[in-house]
């Protein structure tokens, strides 16, 4: 008779929850009484992925910190389809400044707290990518060399949808935006732009820096646990399909996020003080192309004519973070 | 707006915002026809009862069995569980062991001594059924579930029909056979063995029956002319499987040759293996992949030494000798002869060429319409005589246990309603559940359990058991490897992956709900399904 190791679930642990599973190990996510910190009736696109990833986060970490949380957002599509006056969708403690200012009010909230002996109360500061790695980024860097006690949570979808899909420091090469047409001999955004944030925070040597998709609630999760289990400048980078500035389906945002890992564009790892600690395998790999064409921000790629050379660049790309990330390594 | 300090937004206050009316297409939960059963002949609900066994709710998985299959236990072991060759986990990696949980569950129920209670109020009505045969012993069975009260009469001493004379022990043990018909008896079906029913109209009369049910096979050995010698052994593959089922096995000799290509044929050859013969050569007039034998049967056949010798057919049987002929397939496939001759030792000769229905019981029935040797019925099981049901090997069907079953069950639903005046309700059949409906990303890759057999050496000198039961630890593996096609498993995909919180967990068992004040209609939830168990469809105006 062959043996088999008896695997635990049905779906594995990709789906969000698992009747055969023990409660206490289910995700946030499948729990009845999940926090729900950003509720119904936000005007969030269709098929948002960044309110998805924002409810993902705070939900975890309600749980972690037993619902002892502030909150300090950026301007961005977060901030603006949450909280229209006279209504929010809010349902921890939150506050808005600025487009620019979110680390350095979140360091203020928690050198606040400190002050007055709450640090039981934990800080979140989140923002798009425009919020994070653009005109906040020199709070941000701040937040991080003073090592000051918050988790900072970028949700990233490329671009400053807000305000109409312009490019931001965050946008990859060869997309499309209102601010880089696809026009002209290389179309979309130039290649050797698309900073990645989350390694210029490594360079910090912050207590703690990982990346994630909406597409992987589990390892978010985990991710977001683990952050508050630490204490110091964390760093948390979420990429969020965003089906209005990447003219994608609106059922389409956890499959863009799961191509996006799959295909190696968005490695998916954990660094502690400078150093890679983790990395999440692709399962099935697939080239890029799979994730570029559902999505019209790439699609001069491929019509009128496939531009091969382009589609290359960005494998390549992708190649390369194979290599850099060992992400063929075995589950 | 009175907030307290510093306060300008009362939280969670957005609610008052009803995104719903965004929608354009709006998400609703279906429940698709799963491929497996789909394909049961029985009509069992394969799919709902794995998902008990993946709770390790035996007795409930087993109970949803019941509900359409009074013989698990059996069904465990002689079904040709065409379920696995429709079941979608075939296109990922194996199909699902569907059958040996089965048979795990029917064998559970047996050594817990589970039982069905017959709650239906007495109907008041009587039913005869003819034979005691799987299509007998079901129809009685869902009969006697609504009510009725049903009198079974068959010509043998023991019941079971060919599952007892037919079907070797050493595929269907009898203690296992016996338990499961001693349920249904215990249900408060009689039992008259040992009563052939030659005139049914007077049996009927005379018992008061309002209704009957003719289950009586498909029990005469098919004839064909043999050139053979007086003093040539040529026996027939029923008598032959009936006297081992007796216990007084004839006598074969040490050489068997059995003609025939299904699966009958493949059973008496394993029987002469097991009763002493060196050689057991099975002659078939076509090539292999002809043959109407189970192919699981074949090689099991052929690991026990059973020889094959395609196209070709006996010429001659003589003493101690045949004599074969070598055929070729025509342009139309059909088997012509060759003319080239070999003769061959043999002690014996079986013919398993097919079997045929003994009609005479419908003989001096009005109505009742006999085609290609089989009783013609309607769609309603009926016969053309008002009130007398048929169903199993004796009419139009593909001769299998699991079929006999399913025309049992069907039967008794259509004579309920026809003893009542009504009609039988027939929920509509949803679309199937294809493969491409399914996400299959989040299913982990779990290859099948293989179950235990008996080395082929142990097997030619015994009539043991082949094929062993999966333990329950691998039982409730193989039940989890179970993809849900096209029913909600209650994975929580929509309820986490909706941005509008617009799914509403109701708790476990209780699925999910969607709320359309604030749906959107993205369908993230639709794409994210792993059981493709959500729909978009337009929103009504
Ligand atoms: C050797 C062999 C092996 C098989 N193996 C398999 C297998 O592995 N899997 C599978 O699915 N199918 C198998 N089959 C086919 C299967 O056994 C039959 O399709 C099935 O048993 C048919 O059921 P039934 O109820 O129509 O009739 P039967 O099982 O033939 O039962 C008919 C009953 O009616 C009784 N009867 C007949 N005439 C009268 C009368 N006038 N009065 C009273 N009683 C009467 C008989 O005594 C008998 O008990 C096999 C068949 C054979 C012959
Ligand atoms: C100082 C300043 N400049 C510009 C703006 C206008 N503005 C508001 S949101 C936004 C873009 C937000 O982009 P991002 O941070 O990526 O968030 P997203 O909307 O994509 O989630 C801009 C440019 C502003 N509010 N303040
Ligand atoms: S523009 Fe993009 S990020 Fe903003 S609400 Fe719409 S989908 Fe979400
Ligand atoms: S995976 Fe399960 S539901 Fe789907 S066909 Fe197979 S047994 Fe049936
Ligand atoms: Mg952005």
């Amino acid at each position: 008779m062959t043996v088999q190791r008896v695997k635990f679930y049905q779906t594995g642990s990709f789906a969000v929850g698992n009747r055969l599973l023990d409660p206490a190990q289910r995700s946030t996510q499948a729990r009845m009484d999940r926090a729900n910190s950003i509720t119904s009736g936000h005007r969030a696109c269709q098929g948002c992925g960044e309110a998805l990833a924002a409810r993902y986060v705070l939900d975890a970490a309600s749980r972690a910190t037993d619902g002892q949380l502030v909150v300090v957002n950026a301007t961005g599509c977060l901030e603006v389809f949450s909280t229209p006056y006279p209504e929010s969708a809010w349902r921890v403690p939150w506050l808005h400044s600025l487009f620019g200012n979110a680390p350095a009010v979140a360091s203020g909230v928690a050198a606040a707290l400190r002050a007055r002996g709450r640090t039981e109360i934990r800080v979140i500061g989140q923002g798009g990518d425009g919020g994070t790695v653009d005109i906040g980024f020199g709070a941000l860097s701040g937040m991080f060399e003073r090592n000051d006690d918050v988790l900072y949570v970028c949700y990233d979808n490329q671009a400053y949808m807000n305000t109409g899909v312009q490019r931001s420091g965050a946008t990859p090469p060869a997309a499309r935006t209102a601010t880089t047409p696809a026009v002209g001999p290389q179309p979309g955004n130039t290649f050797g732009q698309g900073k990645s944030a989350p390694l210029v925070a490594m360079a910090h040597e912050i207590p703690y820096v990982a990346t994630a998709t909406v597409a992987g609630l589990r390892d978010l999760e985990a991710k977001v646990f683990r952050a508050m289990q630490l204490r110091g400048a964390r760093y948390l980078h979420v990429l969020v399909p965003c089906p209005l500035g990447w003219g994608s389906g609106t059922g389409e945002t956890i499959r863009l996020g799961r191509l996006a890992v799959e295909t190696g564009l968005f490695p998916v790892f954990e660094a502690e003080r400078g150093e890679v600690v983790a990395v999440t395998p692709i399962r099935r790999r697939l080239p890029v192309e799979e994730y570029l064409r559902p999505q019209r921000r790439y699609a001069h790629l491929f019509d009128p004519a496939v531009r091969s050379d382009v589609i290359e660049r960005l494998q390549a790309m992708a190649d390369r973070n194979v290599r850099r990330f060992h992400l063929e390594g075995k589950r | 707006m009175n907030t307290p300090f510093a306060i300008t937004l009362r939280v969670g206050s957005s609610l008052a915002n009803k995104t719903g009316a965004w929608r354009t297409e709006r998400p609703v939960y279906v429940d698709r026809m799963p491929p497996c059963n789909d394909a049961c002949p029985a009509g069992e609900n394969v799919q709902r009862w794995l998902y008990h066994a993946e709770e390790a709710g035996y007795q409930e998985a087993w109970r949803q069995i019941m509900a359409d299959n009074p013989f698990p236990a059996v069904m465990g072991r002689v079904c040709y569980h065409p379920c696995q060759t429709a079941c979608n986990r075939a296109q990922l990696d194996e199909s699902v062991g569907i059958n040996a949980v089965e048979r795990f569950l029917g064998d559970e129920a047996i050594r817990r001594g589970w039982t069905v209670p017959v709650t239906a109020p007495p109907a008041g009505t009587r039913v005869l059924v003819v034979g005691a045969g799987p299509s007998g012993l079901s129809a009685a069975y869902h009969l006697r579930l609504r009510g009725h009260e049903v009198t079974v009469r068959d010509a043998g001493e023991r019941a079971g029909g060919m599952m007892r004379y037919g079907i070797p022990v050493y595929r269907l043990p009898r203690e296992v056979l016996d338990a499961e018909v001693a349920r249904i008896e215990a249900m408060g079906v009689r039992l008259e063995l040992g009563h052939p029913v030659t005139d049914l109209a007077a049996e009927m009369r005379d018992g008061h029956f309002d209704a009957a049910f003719l289950g009586i096979g498909a029990q005469l050995s098919h004839r064909t002319y043999l050139p053979a010698g007086d003093s040539a052994r040529i026996l027939d593959a029923l008598s032959v499987l009936r006297t081992i089922a007796d216990g007084e096995p004839p006598r074969l000799g040490r050489r068997v040759v059995v003609y025939g290509g299904g699966n009958t044929a493949m059973d008496v050859a394993r029987s002469a293996r097991r009763l002493g013969a060196t050689e057991a050569l099975v002659v078939y007039r076509r090539t292999r992949d002809r043959m109407p034998a189970q192919p699981s049967e074949v090689a099991e056949a052929e690991e026990e030494g059973v020889q094959m010798r395609w196209l070709s057919t006996i010429a001659h049987a003589g003493r101690g000798s045949i004599t074969v002929e070598k055929m070729r397939l025509d342009d139309t496939g059909y088997p012509q002869p060759t003319g080239e001759l070999e003769e061959l030792a043999a002690d014996s000769v079986v013919l398993a060429i097919g079997q045929d229905v003994d009609r005479s019981i419908v003989d001096g029935l009005a109505g009742v319409e006999v085609r290609d040797g089989v009783v013609q019925v309607g769609p309603d099981m009926m016969t053309g005589h008002a009130g007398v049901f048929a169903g199993g090997d004796m009419v139009p069907s593909d001769r299998t246990v699991t079929t006999a079953i399913g025309h049992g069950k069907r039967a008794a639903r259509h004579i309920d309603a026809w003893l009542r005046g009504a009609r039988p309700a027939r929920p509509p059949r949803p679309p199937l559940a294809t493969f491409d409906r399914l996400n299959t990303w989040y299913y982990s890759d779990a290859p099948a359990t293989v179950r235990p057999r008996l080395e082929p050496a142990r097997r030619v000198s015994t009539f043991d058991e082949v094929t062993g039961g999966l333990g329950e630890s691998t039982a409730l593996y193989e039940a989890r490897r179970c993809l849900s096609c096209g029913n909600c498993f209650e994975c929580d995909n929509c309820y986490g992956m909706c941005p509008d919180n617009a799914i509403v967990k109701l708790g476990p068992g209780k699925r999910f709900a969607i709320d359309y004040d604030y749906c959107k209609g993205c369908g993230i939830c639709v794409a994210e399904c792993p059981a493709g168990a959500i729909e978009m469809v337009p929103e009504p105006r």
